[in-house]
């Protein structure tokens, strides 16, 4: 039965990945292919004889200097946006978990609210303010609104981590010489490490996927972060869109957030994994 | 170091729940304080006042002679030991017990040398890398009382902190917090619902009631002398047993019999009607292991043994009786302050090991007469009381005062009692 049932998981599993990495690996395949056997049509997976470019993509990619400055505007405008976001929603949060002041479920349903507009509804205003404020097409243009709309989650994603630690632990703190902001620092934000990370991973993700934001906010190469730039990648013929080269783009662009994300997850795992209070 | 000194203490809390009602505890220098009393009696909360956890509502909190009404926990430099020992998970044995002097901002090698003593006194040596969620219960509760002895703080406080052990853990973990108490010579304020724990670590014992001080006394003084019947119910194990009584001269009829008191105290019983005789269960014997000189026909009665409960050393016989319903219904009130719930009214004697009565027998029994108290039903004070022997009792009868205190605060938060304690 057992068996059976180690056999029954691990076939699921793979029809799960089949189904999840199919087109990942399809990217991946087509920009190892030339432009012309793709132009010409290579069905297989791995590129037909003659039709294979190798690295000539990625070396390509890598070369143009209009895709290296959106990468870098991305990792930039993400980890600042994170940043702000996690340190902001921690205090939030903390503030929510911890204190008793009138407003409190205002705040948190407030919180949400901001979370439901639909993102596209707010583009045409944000793009005449920003206008107006001169911060069109600049990283604190995208930044601030990154910031706002992962805050909410962040906010509440902490608050349920901040809950989950003891009291006790904060006064231990207190009555050991500990000011409030010292407790803070030093035993609820490191207790609060996985929610913290969970929380960061949740910003960056959006920050770094989002579209509407990066083509509307940003007219160019200045603070355009990459989601949009792909989607002016078109190469020296604008009638023949240079698919293996954007194929290539796509999975440049994935690195990072891979990397990150294995960064992160790690911390979440030491967190929560550091032991209880009780016995 | 410093005494610590409480001065008509009050808490109420921000929806009117008296937590703690006029309470003034001296506690002298070095002394061992005991904090005791059932659940929801304030005990916990006054404790979190002399640390700084909680506001003071009304009263002076003076240690070592200074006021500290208004000073943050931090500032008060007092250690304290929690219930579930609130150990830093994130950081190790070491970094736990050395967490006071990090912040005190003292050097790296006064932290390691003091860590290391600290660690040498409690034994926890090979564990110092280790992190809290590695350790057992005891180990815990070591590094938490680690982390109050590391530094030189005025006083201890500590709160319930071995509830969460099993029983023999209890037992060791008792006799080394005494041990440790007397070696550091440290003022101590400890809070406990268990009366065992008040008995063997005192050097007095405060009993609280609803946040009223009922007795403050050294534990023989609480033991031979409670100064009503809800300090007589709840010290000792097993409790006091509650008869109802009628004085006449220097007689004092009991449900099974009658038996005579010596004069002084029955004088002191005079003009009242009904009343409550208390008497421990080790003050009865079976009177046919009793020193024959001593027994007499006015000291000894017969009485049908329902169940006997034999220890080897000792045994416990149970000898049911009835009661009318005024002295009924205080034993049942006061069943329920001390977290109990008795099913019948019954007198628990403790008999000699070589004691031959059996379950049915017509046992004839011999009580200690000079040994029995006597309480009004309706004030529950305690008439028969040694004063000059009793410690602090607060006058104005505080029983009666707690049960005011305890209509407040159901009328606050109806079902009782707090949920901490």
């Amino acid at each position: 039965m057992s068996t059976k049932n180690k056999i029954g998981i691990v076939i699921g599993a793979a029809l799960i990945l089949l189904w999840c990495l199919l087109p990942v690996a399809w990217i991946i395949s087509l920009s190892f292919k030339s432009q012309e056997a793709i132009t010409n049509g290579s069905p297989g997976f791995l590129p037909s004889e003659g039709g294979g470019a190798g690295w000539q993509n990625y070396r390509d990619v890598l070369a143009d200097d209009q895709f290296l400055r959106s990468i870098l505007n991305s990792i930039g405008i993400s980890l600042i946006a994170t940043f702000l976001s996690v340190v902001i929603a921690t205090l939030a949060a903390y503030a929510i978990a911890r204190l008793e002041f009138t407003g409190k479920k205002f705040v948190l349903t407030l919180a949400l609210v901001i979370a439901m507009f639909p993102v596209v509804s707010l583009v045409g205003p944000l793009f005449d303010m920003w206008r107006t404020f001169g911060i069109y097409d600049t990283w604190p243009g995208l930044i601030i609104p990154y910031m706002s709309f992962t805050l909410p989650l962040a906010i509440w994603t902490l608050s349920a981590f901040f809950r989950e630690i003891p009291w006790e632990m904060e006064q231990a703190a207190q009555v050991d010489g500990a000011t409030s902001w010292q407790a803070f620092r030093k035993v609820i934000v490191p207790l609060a490490a996985p929610g913290v990370f969970t929380a960061a991973i949740l910003t960056f993700f959006f920050a770094w996927n989002d579209f509407v934001f990066g083509i509307s906010l940003t007219s160019t190469e200045n603070a355009r972060p990459i989601p949009a730039a792909l989607s002016f990648f078109v190469g020296s013929d604008p009638f023949n869109r240079p698919a293996s080269l954007l194929a290539a783009g796509a999975v440049v662009s994935t690195i990072p957030i891979i990397v990150i994300v294995l960064l992160f997850q790690r911390k979440i795992v030491a967190g929560l994994t550091s032991g209880a209070v009780k016995g | 170091m410093a005494g610590i000194e409480m001065k008509n203490i009050v808490k109420k809390y921000g929806d009117g729940f008296p937590a703690v009602n006029d309470v003034s505890i001296d506690v002298e220098e070095g002394e061992f304080l005991i904090l005791v009393g059932p659940s929801g009696c304030g005990k916990s909360t006054l404790l979190r006042m002399i640390v700084g956890l909680e506001d003071i509502t009304d009263g002076d909190m003076i240690i070592g002679g200074k006021r500290v009404n208004d000073l943050a926990p931090r500032e008060r430099n007092l250690s304290m030991v929690f219930q579930n020992y609130a150990l830093y998970p994130h950081l190790t044995v070491y970094e736990n017990i050395a967490f006071p002097l990090r912040l005190a901002g003292k050097s790296d090698s006064e932290v390691d040398q003091k860590v290391r003593e600290a660690s040498k006194t409690l034994e926890l040596d090979e564990h110092l890398e280790r992190k809290p969620g590695n350790l057992s219960g005891g180990q815990r509760q070591r590094v938490a009382m680690g982390r109050a002895i590391v530094r030189d703080a005025e006083a201890f406080l500590f709160d319930e902190p071995l509830s969460n052990l099993d029983a023999k853990l209890r037992g060791q973990m008792r006799t080394e917090i005494a041990r440790l108490q007397k070696r550091l010579g440290i003022t101590t304020v400890y809070v406990t619902h268990d009366q065992t724990e008040a008995m063997t670590l005192g050097d007095r014992v405060a009993v609280l009631k609803r946040g009223v001080l009922q007795q403050h006394a050294t534990p023989r003084e609480l033991y031979e002398n409670p100064a009503n019947l809800f300090v007589a119910g709840f010290i000792g194990s097993p409790p006091m047993n509650f008869l109802p009584a009628k004085v006449n001269g220097d007689s004092v009829e009991l449900p099974f019999g009658t038996v005579k008191i010596p004069a002084d105290k029955a004088q002191k019983a005079q003009g009242k009607d009904l009343l409550i005789a208390g008497i421990r269960p080790e003050h009865f014997e079976d009177a046919s292991v009793v020193d024959p000189d001593r027994v007499t026909d006015e000291s000894t009665f017969t009485a049908k043994v329902d169940v006997v409960e034999w220890l080897g050393n000792e045994a416990y016989a149970y000898v049911p009786f009835e009661a009318p319903p005024e002295v009924q219904q205080q034993l049942q009130q006061l069943e329920r302050d001390l977290d109990g719930e008795s099913l019948r009214t019954q007198l628990v004697v403790s008999l000699d090991g070589a004691s031959r009565i059996r379950e049915g027998d017509e046992a004839t029994i011999w009580v200690d007469v000079r040994k029995m108290h006597l309480f009004d039903p309706a004030t529950g004070d305690n008439l028969t009381m040694d004063a000059a022997n009793a410690g602090i009792v607060p006058g104005g009868n505080t029983m009666a005062r707690a049960e005011q205190v305890g209509q407040q605060q159901d009328g606050v938060q109806p079902g009782g009692s707090q949920a901490t304690a």
